[in-house]
């Protein structure tokens, strides 16, 4: 049997979490919702993360424009992901959501423009 | 002189939904003047997710949040000017501002939203010797120049603070390819939140030293190193510490501080401990007419809450511009802060003529385990939460109803306090 203590993520409440790790058999406690308990299982079976970055833009007003992985990539492709981002430009005009990467270091997700930047 | 119904001094998340409410509540009459040449604030810096789960539900980054409320006022047709330096504000309520277009410009305003939110405390508040070489960055300042400008600030870094900016910039840092050697915080606990520990340092193993501060720059031209040395309990660098870092980059996270000058011209009476004006529970300053909200009145850790209080102040300056009635208070009580709670905000609250309920933000002074928070009307106690755990990076909030006050016609102090639970 395993213990592991974890912050939940999941809102700024910042639960301390106790997670036992019997064999298949995974509990949670010190969750005050289903947000921490569904967090925890995930963080010690299979951890995520959504990575924000900027990408270079050209012809506008300002030199970067925001991104995102459009959900949560593994943990583990986080540097892999930084590191197509890394070769990225972009013209604007950017919009919310327009997709920058179709399909992150294999991951399947889709890297997008999170801000809007006007064509200057 | 042009007259508004309404001013708001600042496009960042407060100005846009006071704007946004005060619209919504019937007056169209408003004017947003924004210093930079966008609207959304230091939002726009802000590329991490994590913004919006109280307001949307959902997590967006900085950038997207705020297109929502610049979206929002846009399609409301809230008049805004861009590039705009409010430079005073008097007590009769008129507005001088300068852009490139106009010049120099005054207007009134019946009533004015202060938004104009906070800044780093910078390297010269914080009394670190050594020379004053280039590398050393508000964390902020990097934020924007990496974030926005595309420069790439630094490779080897150490952070001395770790405020949410702080943590969120060893995080980004790091992404970008620097080594973040270290992260030092003079307090024994840190001041950010603790999904940004868990997230931006636990996750690359980044050293967050509590008790530590910098005691040492190298370097002239650029900094070469920081020394770093634990520091006792009255905060005072322990001999035989030190701790030498090699870099070419330092970081300071370092508290934020309401920028509040315009607001100290009005005349308005400032409180000690937030640096910003106290208010009443509609978010009224002492001069009528002139109401505060966001990071002005008091730093915040979450644009949700924000947005909120901001809306608030929003409804509430609508109203006065509307009705002009009742501004004088009826039955004012003051708010105490003690044994722990470091200040509320509002300040009062016109028993009265509150609403339903009024939410009563603060922050505790120190990291509390099994503590409750009690509230006192008078002296009997008519409240009490138990919280496993306070910590001063954690805004908290109690929320009052106006039934509540039916019993207690005479109070004339509510206390917030924390006792042993």
């Amino acid at each position: 049997m395993e213990t592991k203590n974890l912050t939940c993520i999941g809102c700024p409440m910042g639960c301390a979490l106790t997670v036992t790790i019997d064999g298949d058999e995974i509990t949670v406690t010190g969750n005050t919702c289903t947000v921490g308990a569904n967090y925890a299982k995930k963080e010690v079976t299979n951890p995520t993360r959504v990575v924000t970055s900027s990408v270079r833009v050209c012809g506008a007003a300002i030199a970067r424009v925001s991104v995102k992985t459009a959900t949560d990539i593994p943990k583990n492709k986080i540097f892999d992901c930084m590191a197509e981002i890394r070769e990225i430009t972009v013209n604007a005009p950017v919009s919310i959501g327009d997709v920058i990467i179709e399909d992150c270091a294999g991951t399947g997700v889709k890297v997008v423009a999170t801000k809007n930047v006007a064509a200057k | 002189m042009k007259q508004y119904d309404i001013v708001i001094i600042g496009g960042g998340p407060a100005g846009l939904a006071a704007a946004i409410s005060a619209k919504n509540a019937g007056v169209s009459d408003i004017m947003i003047l924004e210093r930079d040449e966008s609207l959304g604030g230091i939002l726009n810096q802000c590329i991490h997710n994590g913004f919006g789960l109280h307001t949307f539900k959902e997590e967006l980054t900085g950038p997207e949040y705020a297109a929502r409320f610049i979206a929002k006022a846009q399609e409301m047709e809230i008049p805004y000017k861009l590039g705009a330096m409010v430079l005073s504000v008097s007590p009769e309520k008129v507005i001088t501002y300068m852009n490139k277009q106009e010049g120099l410009v005054q207007i009134s305003a019946k009533a004015i939203i202060l938004a104009m939110g906070c800044r780093e405390r910078p390297r010269g508040a914080l009394n670190i010797p050594g020379f004053r070489p280039a590398g050393i960055y508000s964390a902020g300042t990097a934020q924007r120049l990496m974030n926005i400008e595309g420069y790439s600030v630094g490779k080897e870094v150490v952070i001395l603070g770790s405020g949410d900016i702080g943590l969120i910039m060893a995080r980004r840092m790091t992404l970008e390819g620097a080594n973040v050697k270290v992260v030092a915080e003079l307090m024994p606990y840190s001041g950010g939140l603790k999904r940004n520990i868990v997230q931006c340092l636990n996750d690359f193993n980044i050293p967050l030293k509590l008790s530590h501060t910098v005691v040492g720059i190298d370097g002239e031209k650029r900094i070469t190193g920081v020394t770093i040395a634990e520091v006792d309990a009255n905060r005072q660098p322990i001999p035989g510490t030190e701790i030498h870092y090699d870099c070419d980059t330092l970081l300071l996270s370092c508290g934020l501080i309401p920028e509040n000058e315009l607001t100290r011209e009005i005349g308005v009476e400032m409180n000690r401990v937030t640096s910003g004006p106290n208010v009443d529970d509609k978010l009224q300053t002492g001069v009528e007419g002139v109401f505060a909200c966001g990071n002005v009145l008091h730093v915040h850790d979450l644009v949700d809450h924000v947005s909120s209080e901001a809306a608030l102040a929003g409804e509430n300056a609508a109203a006065y511009v509307l009705a002009k009635a009742e501004t004088e208070s009826a039955h004012k009580v003051t708010l105490k802060a003690e044994n722990g709670v470091r200040y509320t905000v509002p300040q009062t609250i016109d028993v009265a003529n509150m609403r339903d309920s009024v939410t009563v933000r603060f922050r505790v002074a120190d990291i509390y385990h099994n503590r409750s928070i009690a509230v006192y009307y008078g002296d009997k106690k008519v409240m009490s939460r138990k919280k496993r755990v306070l910590a001063p990076g954690e805004m908290e909030q109690v929320l009052l109803k106006k039934d509540s006050f039916k019993d207690y016609p005479d109070i004339t102090e509510i206390t917030i306090r924390t006792e042993e639970a």
